[in-house]
């Protein structure tokens, strides 16, 4: 029975070489679904980020495939073992930082990972040298010996990071991992992440509500209610909006957008209380909207932009990023 | 070959004995409640104040015959501190809701360790700290005449050992589901305060009548009581059961306890682990 486990899913298609392979998941909490059917693949040595608002299904997809809860329906796999069924392999494969500390703030930063280390089965020597070799690596040899309850915010994330990389996974899992940190540390964190993934090919799935973290990733996928709405490279999805973005803000934005669909046969989307359209040429067409409706309409800013992963998220879900909740009740 | 390209980084990825995740489970435990001096001097503190404010006040009103001297201090010291073992064995475990809603305990469960490794190196964590908190009082024994012999001394130290596994494998059961210390503690006055209460330590199960005596004697810690007053009072009327049936009713009820924790531990779901 032991030997059937280990046995990884080799013969899943498409998915045998990747890091991550999620395949139609699906997740019901009683009634409530919070993933509806989600398939995408991260490759080895990618950083992939999970981009969503806070309900979308981001946790959900988290703690499946962390191996925390079993899926209602569907699969992942993780580091080549389904994460349902297979739970015990697909831990020894994976790091996981998660968004809640999990550093026992009683102890010092070396008990922390020495800790850390028997539970992947790491002892003596060296897991000693583990432990002195991460806490170098993320900068804080010379607190080693310090309590944890010590440390700022954004030490404390770099003993989680060293914590969930002492067994030298495969793939990391880190959920919104520069929560609460200033732009320093997070910048710090990032720059960390992305010497993983290129000098030592760890496959690194990270969620996120922040569009710039997003920005910086290989690919990532858009979750909004439970559904995958966008996947690509960051510039790639930026392209498929193509041209600009402008953005009206006015009283009317009502009649504004009818004046522009109608006067100019654009179609205007009223997002919030701003209107919002895309053209290939946002400058010429702003400056010409604006001159033809300045006696009907008082316009307050208009602004032109290339697209930004959050006017994907809007493109396809017709929803502002934040708040697209109140947006909703509104209608 | 897949595994390969997927894990490039890993050589080997080291099966974990389980005994490893126990070990520095307990350990942490263990060194955690010494770097709280707060807690150290509660649960020393507080049953010391029990004992002798409850002692002293029954003392005077009730005259006990069981312990051949008629001293309720007398009586009630090995209630005392089996009370000892209950308040931390079950204090000791509200760590598992802490942990749960701070993180740690998450993970430890992403690790790939068994759930027996984790099971028993929280219970053995909480229960060494209960155990030597019960055998510290001990030491206060000599100041109110009593004496025991190194065989008797042994006897107490391994009841007080198996009392303190099983209730703190009981009080992890109880909490590893629970999201809240407020609830653990409702649990505690409704459940575990009427377990020790009716357990023989305040008053002897002879002494009771009709129900009260059959609650008692389903009760599985009135034997680790009856074992205990036993060892400390060979002179005392045999109460319910030979000293080695009561123990092993004792380890009955620590197995019991301790399975029942590791059950409720592996049950994996489709509902959040946190």
């Amino acid at each position: 029975m032991a030997t059937l486990l280990q046995d990884p899913v080799s013969t899943v298609p498409g998915g045998g070489s990747a890091a991550i392979h999620v395949e139609d998941l699906r997740h019901n909490y009683g009634k409530r679904s919070a993933l509806n059917g989600i398939s995408f693949d991260v490759a080895g040595g990618e950083i992939f980020a999970l981009l969503g608002p806070n309900g979308s299904g981001k946790t959900t997809l988290f703690r499946i495939l962390s191996t925390l809860m079993m899926p209602t329906g569907g699969r992942a796999v993780v580091a080549g073992f389904d994460a349902a069924r297979q739970p015990v392999e697909v831990r020894r494969r994976i790091g996981v930082v998660f968004q809640a500390r999990s550093l026992d703030l009683k102890l010092t930063a070396v008990e922390n990972l020495w800790h850390q280390g028997h539970l992947y089965g790491l002892h003596g020597a060296p897991l000693q040298s583990r432990v002195r070799e991460m806490l170098d690596r993320v900068g804080l040899a010379e607190r080693a010996k310090d309590r944890v309850e010590t440390f700022s915010g954004g030490m404390q994330r770099r003993v989680e990071l060293a914590k969930g990389l002492m067994h030298n996974p495969g793939v990391l899992l880190l959920d919104e991992p520069t929560t609460g940190l200033d732009p320093g540390a997070r910048h710090d964190v990032w720059q960390y992440l992305q010497q993983l993934s290129t000098e030592e090919r760890v496959s690194i799935l990270v969620t996120t509500h922040l569009m710039d973290e997003a920005e910086r990733c290989d690919r990532l996928a858009i979750l909004h209610e439970g559904r995958i709405v966008a996947l690509g490279t960051p510039a790639g999805l930026r392209a498929e909006i193509g041209g600009d973005v402008v953005v009206f803000e006015s009283d009317q934005p009502e009649a504004l957008a009818s004046l522009i669909k109608h006067g100019f046969g654009v179609p205007a989307s009223i997002i919030g209380d701003k209107v919002r359209l895309k053209s290939s040429d946002g400058h010429q067409l702003a400056s010409t909207i604006v001159e033809s409706v300045r006696d009907r309409i008082q316009i307050q800013s208009v602004s032109v932009s290339k697209p930004t992963l959050e006017d994907v998220f809007i493109d396809r879900t017709g929803h502002r990023f934040w708040a697209e909740k109140p947006a909703e009740e509104a209608k | 070959m897949a595994q390969t390209a997927v894990t490039p980084a890993s050589v080997a990825i080291p099966r974990v004995n389980p005994f490893l995740p126990a070990f520095t489970l307990w350990w942490r435990e263990v060194v955690r409640f010494y770097r709280q001096p707060a807690r150290v001097v509660g649960v020393i503190a507080s049953p010391l104040l029990f004992w002798v404010v409850i002692g002293a006040g029954f003392g005077s009103s009730v005259q006990s015959g069981t312990t051949g001297t008629g001293n309720f201090l007398h009586y009630f010291f090995p209630g005392a501190l089996v009370m000892i073992v209950l308040f931390t064995s079950i204090f000791t475990m509200m760590s598992v809701i802490e942990d749960r809603n701070e993180g740690f305990l998450l993970s430890v469960m992403v690790a790939p360790v068994h759930r027996w490794g984790i099971v028993l190196g929280k219970v053995l964590g909480g229960t060494t700290l209960s155990a030597i908190q019960g055998l510290l009082f001990l030491i206060l024994a000599p100041l109110i005449g009593i004496r025991l012999g190194l065989e008797q001394f042994l006897m107490v130290v391994l009841i007080t050992f198996l009392t303190a596994f099983a209730l703190t494998a009981l009080g992890f059961a109880i909490a590893w589901r629970m999201d809240s210390a407020q609830a653990f503690h409702a649990i505690i006055n409704l459940f575990l305060i009427p377990l020790w209460l009716l357990s023989g330590a305040l008053f002897p199960v002879s002494g009771a009548r009709g129900w009260l005596k059959l609650i008692m004697r389903i009760n599985p810690l009135t034997y680790g009581m009856d074992a205990l007053l036993q060892t400390i009072f060979p002179q005392g009327p045999v109460t319910l059961l030979p000293v080695w049936s009561s123990i092993a009713v004792l380890s009955g009820f620590a197995a019991v306890a301790f399975f029942s924790g590791l059950l409720i531990a592996e049950r994996r779901s489709t509902l959040p682990a946190a």
